[in-house]
């Protein structure tokens, strides 16, 4: 490799195990088991090999319902997160390893320790998405059910992950002596002594885990919103979006790195991943063609309705798929369709969102199916193998983002097409690592080891840790 | 033979450096490998070439401490641990025959967490998970979680007191695990292209638990598990411990101080398991040990003296303590067999010492008296035990 390629901006690449939305296609016959080890270890080497920074794995507490009973035209059943990527973590030697954890349903010192954990297990690997929720829906299947405010939610994850990191950082990294001569295993009697007060939580005494190979795991997050912009920018190492173009890539780039500078923090501190699927094909036009087969698979004339009542708020299930848009209005007021579904709540007027279908579907002549083949979730990149490197490259390039989480709709095979193709192709422009050069994830980001103190995040300021 | 006919069921149960509290001071002792995943393959692999039935792996929540009731500030033993559950799951792939059962602690966690953790520890091993409940009755534990405030806790009170109520919460705990686990049948998943659905939701369950400290409505998000119930075991003492055992195990630890005692502990735990209407059902009961092993008899006298004198004074265990050689091991395993026991829980003085001396010196001693496997005879943890799969309690019959 020459300098000036070194220099090149370098793409960053998570492989998102597929989950339990409808873009995952489980009626193809290449579609394996979804919960059999075998899959994770498949799906994990596939991403090992072709040097991807880490492997992203979503989760939900409870099985979504719509229309009072359990969904059941997507896959269903998934394994627990920071257990199945602790066997991860047996089978692969550098990929990161990144678990989505709830931040209401659970509490620090507990989430603090299995991370922590893990991270030794995986030799410095560990990944934490921190997500929230308030919903008696799923509290349902807890102690406290739905105990939390919905004003409440983003204080308490706030407040979560500053007591984590006073938890992650009670360790220095230095007490464990173990002289067997001398007979002093701890150099200090305090060591992991916390105190963390705030509206949410107030705890204290030892962390039980010494300090691990990166001190605190990677932090994820996702969110839109303006309180989800900051909090990413005051605390979180990597932040998804959904925006698909060039445009809406650069615009929420320059909005979000423009924030890091009131924290104390470089635009390196934080990487902007988009989510993005992909279909490959031996010529544009192939791939174009495979890209609307897949939908139609992702689409069926069932799944169609069930996105409909999602927006409409009301049982459509004699509403016929290959007919226009239902004449009737949504229903405006508490979403009562479809439960334990996050994406629901991106409708904020689905009254005027019901125009605009109608009005798509009327100028482009679409029956119901098609008008949500045409708005929900297409591929983000579509293309030959080198027509799809040149859109990766360029986005990057271009500051729309600083890599991707590519969502694959086959398990545990849908990343081996791109590994074996478009990575290569990357590779040759420079773009793309041809070997990881560390060993923890927080090396294969690029991410120094500044840690933002926890009282960084806004509305938190009562944490404390012994050694912060 | 591969499998005798009256065979002895052999665990080990791993804790830091050993069971003795200057263990980490021996010359073979690993102690700054604790928290490593090299450390806990190394002795997995080791417990699995003896072929073992299962190994346990102890855990609280809090810092260990010499103290059962409070922390303390000692700096001259093993401090610090990682979760027990995430070390078994890390060792699940390195491994093929043995038993896998952490330590998961039931106050102040969620049922519902636990369950789906154990069921993919079953997933990642192919069917040999199983886990071990514990209660945490320390106020100090409690402050680390800030939910719960516990008084001063008197492990030693003749009625049970608060103890009562944390084993009747792990009770209920077990019982959501377990429904969990079955609130999928195991034809479940369908994938049925001709009418879309990927599940048969009238195969889902709810559980609608309903207890004292909490309810849990379900399904679980986990399929069930690959030996439909994976094996909860308990360590008990007394009377409320062996209750929890009675109603809600499939394993038993218990610690008698000799055949007599164990006899003795064997009938109050199956009163209880009568009492809970479990009697038809198979609770293997062994008994624990905490060993200290070498070929030579004095040897291991000297080492036990040795490691004694770096602790000011001689070990205290709530377990026999066992001094000598594997030999003598065995006489002792199988005189507890012949007191009802299904076999041992042998606590390694030092790691990995005596876990060497385990699978090198005793398991061929009790091969040679044909009360030992010779090579694993089954693939899931309920298959060395001996135990069926059960049939799924939603599944209509």
């Amino acid at each position: 490799m020459t300098t000036t390629q070194k220099q090149k901006k370098q793409i960053h690449l998570a492989a998102h195990f597929p989950g339990v939305n409808n873009t995952t296609v489980w009626s193809d016959p290449a579609a394996g088991s979804h919960i059999d080890f075998e899959s994770f270890v498949r799906f994990a080497q596939t991403a090992e090999r072709a040097k991807f920074d880490f492997l992203f794995l979503a989760e939900g507490l409870r099985l979504r319902e719509q229309n009072g009973q359990i969904y059941d035209l997507d896959v269903v059943g998934r394994p627990d997160t920071l257990t199945v990527l602790a066997a991860i973590a047996g089978v692969t030697e550098r990929l990161g390893l990144a678990g989505t954890i709830n931040s209401t349903f659970n509490e620090p010192y507990e989430i603090a320790r299995q991370f922590a954990s893990l991270d030794h297990l995986s030799d410095g690997r560990a990944a934490w998405n921190v997500v929230t929720s308030w919903d008696e829906f799923t509290g349902e299947n807890f102690r406290r059910g739905g105990f939390l405010p919905k004003e409440k939610r983003y204080l308490r994850a706030k407040e979560f992950l500053a007591a984590t990191w006073a938890l992650f950082d009670s360790w220095r990294g230095d007490e464990i002596v173990a002289d067997k001569e001398s007979g002093v295993f701890l150099a200090d009697p305090d060591a992991g002594r916390f105190d963390v007060t705030s509206d949410q939580f107030d705890i204290h005494g030892r962390f039980s885990v010494p300090r691990s190979p990166q001190t605190r795991p990677v932090i994820l997050q996702a969110g839109d919103s303006e309180e989800g912009r900051e909090f990413a920018a005051s605390s979180a190492d990597a932040i998804f979006t959904r925006h698909g173009t060039l445009d809406a890539g650069r615009a929420f780039y320059a909005d979000v790195k423009g924030r890091l500078a009131r924290y104390g923090r470089s635009p390196a501190d934080l990487l902007i991943l988009p989510a993005a699927t992909f279909v490959l094909g031996d010529t544009d036009a192939e791939a174009q063609e495979k890209a609307d087969a897949v939908r139609h698979q992702q689409v069926s004339g069932q799944t169609a309705i069930k996105f409909l009542e999602q927006l409409w708020n009301r049982d459509l299930s004699d509403h016929d798929p290959d007919g226009p848009l239902p004449a009737v209005d949504p229903l405006v007021g508490e979403h009562t369709i479809a439960r334990g579904r996050a994406s629901v709540r991106m409708y904020t007027d689905p009254v005027a969102t019901a125009r605009q279908w109608r009005e798509l579907a009327e100028a482009k002549q679409l029956s119901t199916r098609e008008l949500i083949i045409e708005v929900t979730g297409r591929q983000s990149f579509i293309g030959t193998a080198a027509k799809v490197a040149d859109a990766l490259d360029e986005f990057v390039q271009t500051d729309a983002s600083d890599g991707f989480v590519l969502v694959p709709h086959i398990t545990p095979g849908g990343l081996d097409e791109f590994a074996d193709t478009v990575v290569p192709l990357l590779q040759e422009r420079g773009s793309f690592r041809t070997e990881y050069e560390g060993t923890t994830l927080r090396e294969h980001l690029g991410l120094g080891d500044a840690r933002p103190p926890a009282d960084a995040i806004p509305g938190v300021d009562t944490v404390r840790g012994a050694q912060t | 033979m591969s499998a005798p006919h009256n065979p002895v069921h052999l665990a080990v149960a791993l804790d830091g450096a050993g069971w003795h509290p200057a263990a980490w001071r021996e010359p073979a002792a690993r102690p700054t490998e604790l928290f490593s995943a090299r450390y806990w393959t190394d002795l997995a692999q080791e417990a699995e070439r003896g072929l073992l039935d299962l190994l346990t792996i102890e855990d609280t929540l809090g810092l260990q401490s010499s103290n059962p009731r409070r922390p303390d500030d000692r700096t001259d033993q093993v401090r610090g641990r990682l979760d027990a559950v995430l070390i078994a799951c890390r060792v699940a792939p390195v491994t093929s025959h043995i038993g896998l059962v952490p330590t998961a602690v039931a106050t102040h966690t969620e049922p519902f967490h636990a369950s789906k953790a154990i069921a993919t520890l079953d997933y990642a091993s192919t069917g040999r998970a199983g886990v071990r409940i514990r209660v945490s009755g320390r106020e100090d534990e409690a402050a680390l979680f800030g939910r719960r405030t516990f008084g001063a806790f008197e492990p030693d009170a003749a009625d049970g007191g608060a103890l009562t109520a944390l084993f009747d919460e792990a009770a209920d705990y077990v019982e959501v695990v377990r429904r969990l686990w079955d609130s999928w049948e195991d034809d479940a998943e369908i994938r049925d292209a001709a009418t879309g659905r990927f599940v048969d939701r009238e195969k889902l369950h709810y559980i609608d638990f309903e207890g004292a400290e909490f309810s849990v409505r379900g399904p679980s998000i986990t399929p069930r598990p690959p030996q439909g119930q994976p094996i909860v075991a308990a360590l008990a003492h007394r009377d409320v411990a062996y209750r929890l055992v009675g109603r809600s195990a499939d394993l038993g630890f218990v610690t008698p101080a000799d055949a007599a005692d164990a006899r003795a502990i064997l009938a109050e735990v199956r009163v209880e398991q009568a009492a809970a209407g479990r009697a038809e059902e198979t609770v293997h009961v062994l008994g624990d040990v905490v060993v200290f092993l070498d070929a030579d008899a004095s040897a291991a006298a000297e080492r036990k003296a040795r490691l004694d004198a770096l602790l000011g004074r001689e070990l205290v265990s709530d377990a026999t303590v066992f001094v000598g050689t594997p030999a003598e091991l065995a006489d002792l395993v199988l005189e507890w067999r012949e007191a009802g026991l299904a076999g041992v829980r042998l606590r390694p003085g030092g790691l990995p010492h005596d876990l060497e001396q385990i699978t090198r010196g005793l398991v061929p001693e009790l091969q040679r008296r044909g009360a030992f496997r010779t090579a694993y005879e089954a693939d899931t943890l309920r298959g060395l035990l001996g135990l069926a799969r059960p049939a799924n309690r939603y599944a209509a019959a």
